[in-house]
């Protein structure tokens, strides 16, 4: 399957015979990094090798159009409940610096005794099947060809089922999961027993598969009332997961910490994240980091969760990352929305990149307060460990309620979570393995009582779906109500007419958002928010953040709604954009036929840089292509102008009109117009006028030639004066 | 439990470690908890594992279910669902999909002593893998 660039992602194409669909490869894939990279005007220190398709930062167009790529991998959560809407958000993703895909499952799939098979709609995330899987696969190999960077697609092994999904994750080419089995028994209660014992054969099956195994420590920071005072036992969990997954067999470099900065502004968050920063990646030489952003202390204000997200990436840069996360800055508030990813993805390669290199520069003040805090943190994670051992063992230690205990080690506050070892989901369900146990499958951890005359475990079933993945059964739909194709149908008809509605999340959603300062305090401005949403048409109204301004003089709300229509594209009376012409052939013109202007910002309006950047030869204005500019200035009477384009035997009179309160910009459009006609030199000029809220539609309407709004160039305007003027030769 | 931060007087021991020694201690101490756990996952195992053999061996998550349900119910968990549906092919000689589709329609069960018994030879494999669609 190829993308085209300008078509949208065909699901049907993607659902297409699934059934014989394989994944290229097995394994994580790391960034390749390009040392001392130039791109533009720039070298790079901290960069990897460049996407064939994306998207830049929009401050490119000032920097030749790079879009230099970090060193890690960028990672993005996606998962809405549909994977068929997922999936074109990571291709939006892709394009702007993503390489980690990572799903969320639904909720509930954790205590899931077995496999879900089907494409069934979740909740909070998407039920992980075999079908799902295979084909946001075959979607994502298609995009990694278009962005020309491998993408790893990344889920979760976990809950009562990790040795089963393991190998449908091996099977099925996915690159990175979550696992540890503590996360199961404290955050999922699962039964610790199970939990261990299942963990040692899944993760045996992610090793032979390459995958990057993530930890879940950083659910304490999630889940700890104050989320600082846990870093002692985050160290611990961490070497637990580490050293187990060692043992199993897994490569040092595919297991990765979660970590997370544990604080937030308005905390002195640095002076403590930043020690805690250096201790774990001291202390954990060989293993990866994947640097996750603060979600604990995430409110609804995307403003401030992104503020924090940079502040995390500071530390990233300061220490290191091999996989720098996002998490959405809409997350406070919903599940993400497609472009809250996107903005996400920005902001880490935003900061990155323009953190690049900074340690050349400045460096961590080893000894001092750092230094001890370090040491510290250290000790006390030492500790922990030693009580551990103490009072028995993990089990033991996790039956008093060690663990997410929101005290700083050793202090105790005795609000840590308790879990008995005969407790929790699958109590119950491990047994002994016999002496005559046996596995007839490769990568199989542990006793396995193997006959002495085969060469390999699957010898005596003539191979098993990791050795002969022909083998694989595929198992379609089971349920004929809740199912992808159940889902397009009810779209089917937006779909084919090709019509379009706002969507956030899932196609035709609906879904806007609308952002108002209301003059009265939050209760009233809220409701009153709310009502002129309504009144605007929206329906589903919700308001999903509220910041008091001050709490007499107002309120600023952000609301959700739905649009309760689509628009037919095809009725729409779009007007041509207007064609460019190449700098070479607007300057010969120019040459034979030379062209003189007069410029000013007209009325009472003191703003000069926008008609600057359109005359000046610096800015690559007018001037540079040969025309003669006279610029009057600011704040100059219609009058003067025309006189001036009479006086010099002006070809155009250009005019700036920023100002809009009272319709003052077309007022003054209208009177150049008027002036010029009065005067008897209309046929003779071309009048054009230009502003951030100026059209060309208005200007026309204005009785001028042209108009032109933000983003002009002086190219553009030069483009159409050759033109008007050719047509007048 | 509730305590007040005693670092102070833990720590007593510790003191005098360099970071390097402390940081070996961190890994011994991190060893000597996580031993005792894989030594249980070595000599253990439970329906996920068995499912995820039989998903090895090429079933579909349905018959996987099936099958261990049953393995669980007859208490034979602790032979491995693969070597049971292995041991019933060779004694029933069939091939190991039509075997193990027959445990997860429910059939056979009543006979699994009797095919635990057979002996697991290269003959027997020999046999059953290349058996074809019908029992033999």
């Amino acid at each position: 399957m190829r993308l085209e660039k300008n078509k949208k992602l065909d699901i049907d194409e993607i659902l297409n015979d699934l059934e014989h669909y394989r994944p290229r490869r097995h394994g994580w894939h790391w960034r390749e990094k390009v040392e001392n990279q130039k791109l533009g005007q720039f070298e790079y220190h901290e960069t990897s090798k460049c996407l064939e398709n994306s998207i830049p930062l929009p401050a490119a167009k000032y920097f030749e159009g790079i879009d230099p790529q970090p060193d890690c991998v960028i990672t993005t959560e996606i998962a809405s409940g549909r994977f068929e809407d997922d999936i074109r958000r990571m291709r939006m993703a892709a394009w702007h610096g993503a390489d980690h895909i990572m799903v969320i499952r639904t909720a509930g799939q954790s205590h899931f005794d077995g496999l879900i098979e089907g494409t069934p709609e979740g909740i909070g995330g998407v039920p992980i099947t075999r079908k799902q899987l295979r084909a946001t696969r075959k979607a994502l190999d298609a995009i990694e060809d278009e962005v020309g960077r491998p993408i790893n697609f990344h889920s979760y092994v976990s809950g009562v089922a990790g040795p089963e999904v393991a190998v449908l994750f091996a099977e099925e080419g996915v690159n990175g999961a979550h696992q540890d089995p503590q996360y199961n028994v404290l955050y999922r209660n699962v039964n610790m027993v199970r939990s261990f014992v299942d963990a040692a054969v899944a993760k045996k099956i992610m090793a032979w598969a390459d995958m990057a195994q993530i930890d879940g420590a950083h659910n304490a920071n999630a889940t700890a009332r104050q989320a600082w005072k846990v870093m002692p036992e985050l160290m611990v969990q961490h070497a637990i997961n580490a050293m187990y997954s060692v043992k199993v067999g897994m490569k040092k470099e595919n297991i990765c910490l979660s970590t997370v900065p544990p604080t937030a502004p308005p905390a002195p968050a640095l002076r403590i994240d930043l020690p805690y920063a250096v201790a774990l990646r001291e202390l954990f030489k060989g293993f990866k980091m994947r640097a996750q952003m603060n979600t604990k202390y995430i409110e609804s204000s995307t403003r401030e969760a992104t503020v924090t997200h940079v502040l995390n990436m500071l530390i990233s840069r300061l220490t290191s990352a091999d996989i720098q996360s996002t998490i959405t800055p809409d997350e406070g508030r919903n599940v993400p929305w497609h472009y809250f990813n996107v903005q996400a993805v920005d902001t880490a390669k935003q900061a990155l990149v323009g953190m690049d290199g900074l340690r050349e520069m400045v460096e961590i003040k080893r000894d001092g307060p750092l230094g001890d805090k370090v040491r510290e943190l250290k000790e006390r994670a030492v500790l922990f460990l030693e009580e551990i051992l103490e009072v028995g063992g993990y089990f033991k230690a996790v039956e008093e309620g060690f663990f997410v205990d929101s005290g700083m080690y050793p202090e105790r506050n005795g609000d840590g979570i308790f879990r008995k070892i005969d407790g929790g989901v699958g109590a119950g369900t491990v047994v002994e393995r016999d002496k005559d146990y046996m596995a007839p499958v490769c990568e199989h951890f542990g006793y396995n009582n193997l006959p002495d005359w085969i060469s390999k475990p699957c010898g005596l079933i003539d191979g098993c779906t990791l050795c002969n993945p022909g083998k694989i059964a595929y198992v379609d739909e089971l349920d004929e109500r809740d199912n992808v194709y159940a889902r397009l149908e009810e779209t089917k008809e937006i779909r084919e007419n090709n019509l379009l509605k706002p969507e956030v999340e899932w196609f035709a959603d609906g879904y806007v958002s609308m952002n108002l300062f209301i003059p009265a305090e939050e209760r009233v401005a809220e409701f009153a928010a709310m009502e002129m949403a309504r009144k605007m048409g929206l329906t589903d109204v919700e308001v999903i953040h509220k910041e008091i301004m001050q709490p007499a003089e107002g309120t600023y709300i952000e609301l959700k709604g739905k649009v309760p229509f689509a628009i037919d594209p095809s009725k729409l009376v779009i007007p041509k954009k207007p064609e460019v012409m190449t700098e070479e052939d607007i300057r010969s013109f120019i040459k034979e036929y030379p062209v003189k202007i007069v410029a000013a910002t007209v009325g009472e309006d003191e703003h000069s840089v926008g008609m600057r950047e359109i005359i000046d030869i610096k800015h690559g204005g007018l001037e540079g292509f040969g025309i003669e500019c006279h610029y009057l200035g600011t704040s100059v009477p219609i009058e003067k102008v025309v006189n001036a384009a009479i006086e010099i035997d002006a070809d155009a009179i250009l005019i700036s009109t920023i100002i809009t309160h009272a319709d003052i910009h077309r007022i003054n459009m209208r009177k150049l117009h008027e002036l010029c006609v009065e005067k008897g030199i209309r046929d003779r000029v071309i009048l054009v006028s230009g502003g951030t809220q100026v059209t060309d539609e208005m200007a026309k309407e204005c009785g001028l030639d042209a108009g032109f709004g933000r983003g002009t160039k002086g190219i553009h305007v030069a483009s159409f004066l050759v033109k008007a003027l050719k047509e007048k030769i | 439990m509730q305590r007040i931060d005693d670092f102070e007087i833990r720590r007593k021991h510790l003191a005098s470690l360099t970071e390097e020694e402390l940081e070996k201690r961190f890994w011994e101490l991190t060893e000597k908890i996580v031993d005792p756990l894989i030594d249980l996952a070595y000599n253990h195992t439970s329906p996920s594992i068995e499912r995820s053999v039989l998903l090895r061996m090429g079933f579909d998550s349905l018959a996987c279910k099936a099958i261990v349900d049953k393995v669980s119910e007859k208490g034979l968990l602790g032979k491995g669902a693969g070597h049971v549906v292995l041991k019933y092919a060779i004694y029933r000689q069939i091939s190991l999909k039509e075997a193990g589709e027959e445990l997860a329609r429910g059939e056979g069960w009543d006979r699994l002593d009797e095919a635990m018994a057979a002996d697991i030879t290269e003959e027997a494999i020999r046999a059953i893998t290349t058996a074809g669609g019908e029992a033999i």
